[in-house]
């Protein structure tokens, strides 16, 4: 049972990353590999944040992370999103108005990912960085069962970010607008949707959902370079599993493979984490190309 | 949509649409359209003939603002609106549905019709209740998704969602595509209807003979050039309309075509009767 606590955890932040990438995926048309990097820039924007407001402070109760460390979410989005934008403008603007082809922009976004990594580096320094230094409690949630408090919050945070981006999708008219513009961009601007504006909202969504896992993860395991880009694969594979474009076949898929990760470590594979998840990612997609929830075209 | 009851037509003081010797393509140095000028009067029902290749689509998508213009230029109500924006044209009362993938079928009907609305929030229940007195269907079907429903139910519903922006005039690009003759006359009698509510409508039609029924003009477009005009009486028995529709090649070829697509037949008979 233990396990499951533990994949429910990893599925959490895996979920957010892919629901990002989802959102680029959809809209822009391409698999965004930089989005690990957004990840990371987002949890190190944050990390400034909480430093500058000061680490521990605001403690509630059994969770260890404070009001600050929520705080800092909106301030890392909004850091974020003002590179996100500026690389959109710098790079990804000119190729679509050269209409690049789906392999270019991801090529680009590949390039991108290798940068941004390496100007964490120079920044931030090599080092694993720590939001703070607090001693994870675990308290029985079951018989069986120990889960940190902070743990719990995080999964509860990643639901409620969930459920938020359903309900903006569904009920809002800019998320109608989006979905629109992701099935058809050209009726879509026949109906009089400016692109770039919602171009420019979904980077800013996407790179939300990425910043809040990232910042998340930084919180309960640490802030590095890599940590964004050690997460893109489980993060694909969430996003394709669950058939791409379906909200909800994405949380499922990385529910997955949250589980399957967990699952391997649980007996001591830890090692082959990557390669358990990839293989039941295969044999889905061998029964099911289309992926869990998609549909086929 | 005040109804308008005398629509002037051809009163060139009354024009809502003017191009003027557009020259345009898809692709760099490739166009499609070398000098083409027409003009809609307010409240006129004008359709849009010619051969397949004559530059009829090209024609509504560069008023559209889907292709580079490289010459010439439009006017929508006196206003210049050559290489504007897609997107905004909406607000300048152009109304737009394409031949295919014309309704998001992925979105219900009701949002499909919001949708059409983005930029009319204030007045968007009050039309849709018009909407849905002038095709009760699209209210039957307004929770379904737009792709379940079959191919005259989509068409009413890329209408309708082109109505919601209550535009001035509205450019239909064959909307008798893919639909049985039957459902054809539904659609043309919609047609007839939408316009008597004050809509000013051009159309690209494929039917030339169902086209021209309901239209008070049309143009007929050979390799890109408007080349001839007048009312739909007078095309529909005009012997040139139907050289242009076979490309001036003879009696054989002419009844190739005849029996390859019967939507062509009538124009093709008017030549024949000359």
């Amino acid at each position: 049972m233990q396990f499951i606590a533990d994949g429910i955890l990893n599925a959490s932040l895996i979920a957010l990353g892919a629901l990002g990438l989802s959102m680029t995926y959809n809209v822009l048309r391409f698999a965004n590999f930089a989005q690990g990097e957004v990840l990371a820039i987002g949890a190190y924007f944050a990390l400034g944040a909480v430093t500058v407001i000061g680490a521990g402070v605001g403690v509630m109760g059994p969770i260890k992370f404070g009001w600050p460390l929520l705080v800092s979410i909106p301030i890392a989005i909004v850091c974020t999103s003002i590179v996100v934008l500026m690389v959109d403008y710098l790079v990804f603007r000119p190729l679509r108005n050269s209409n690049a082809s789906r392999i270019t922009l991801i090529m680009a976004a590949f390039g991108l990912s290798l940068m941004g990594r390496n100007l964490i580096h120079l920044f931030a320094g090599g080092d694993p960085k720590y939001f703070s230094f607090y001693i994870p409690k675990a308290i029985e949630i079951m018989p069986g069962v120990k889960m940190v408090p902070d743990d719990l919050a995080i999964i509860a945070l990643s639901a409620i970010a969930v459920v938020s981006l359903h309900l903006f999708l569904k009920r809002t008219n800019m998320g109608r607008m989006m979905r629109a513009v992701s099935e058809n961009p050209t009726l879509a601007r026949i109906n009089g949707i400016d692109l770039k504006m919602i171009i420019r909202m979904t980077w800013i969504i996407g790179t939300a959902l990425a910043v809040t896992a990232g910042t998340l993860q930084g919180h309960i395991f640490q802030a590095k370079a890599e940590m964004g880009f050690d997460m893109l694969l489980p993060m694909f594979a969430a996003l394709i599993l669950g058939g791409v474009g379906n909200l909800y076949g994405t949380v499922l898929g990385a529910l997955v493979i949250g589980l399957a990760e967990s699952f391997a470590v649980y007996f001591d594979l830890s090692a082959y984490r990557a390669a358990v998840s990839f293989m039941i990612m295969l044999a889905v997609l061998l029964v099911r190309p289309q992926g869990l929830l998609g549909e086929r075209e | 949509m005040t109804p308008i009851n005398q629509h002037k037509v051809n009163n060139p003081n009354n024009k809502i649409l003017e191009v003027h010797n557009l020259v345009a393509g898809y692709i760099p140095n490739l166009n499609i359209l070398h000098g083409c000028s027409i003009h809609v009067c307010v409240g006129e029902i004008v359709t849009i003939l010619g051969p397949n290749g004559a530059g009829k689509s090209t024609l509504i998508k560069a008023i559209a603002g889907l292709l580079n213009v490289v010459e010439g230029h439009i006017e929508l109500q006196g206003k210049n609106i050559t290489g504007m924006e897609t997107h905004r044209l909406v607000r300048e009362g152009l109304g737009y549905v394409p031949q295919t993938e014309n309704v998001f079928a992925k979105l219900s009907v009701a949002e499909n019709l919001e949708l059409g609305a983005i930029h009319h929030r204030d007045t968007m229940a009050e039309t849709r209740e018009k909407l849905y007195d002038l095709f009760p269907d699209l209210a039957r079907f307004r929770n379904l998704h737009a792709g379940k429903l079959s191919g005259g139910q989509r068409q009413m519903v890329a209408v309708g969602r082109a109505l919601m922006a209550s535009p001035s005039l509205l450019m239909l690009d064959e909307p008798s595509a893919g639909l049985s003759p039957k459902l054809t006359q539904v659609v043309f009698q919609q047609l007839l209807k939408i316009r008597d509510s004050g809509v000013t409508i051009l159309m690209v039609e494929q039917n030339a003979k169902a086209g021209l029924q309901i239209s008070d003009r049309g143009y007929v477009l050979a390799e890109g050039v408007d080349r001839v005009t007048g009312d739909a009486q007078s095309l529909l028995h005009n012997p040139e309309v139907g050289e242009l529709y076979m490309g001036g090649h003879g009696k054989s070829t002419m009844e190739n075509v005849v029996t390859a697509t019967t939507e062509v037949s009538e124009p093709s008979n008017g030549g024949d009767s000359a």
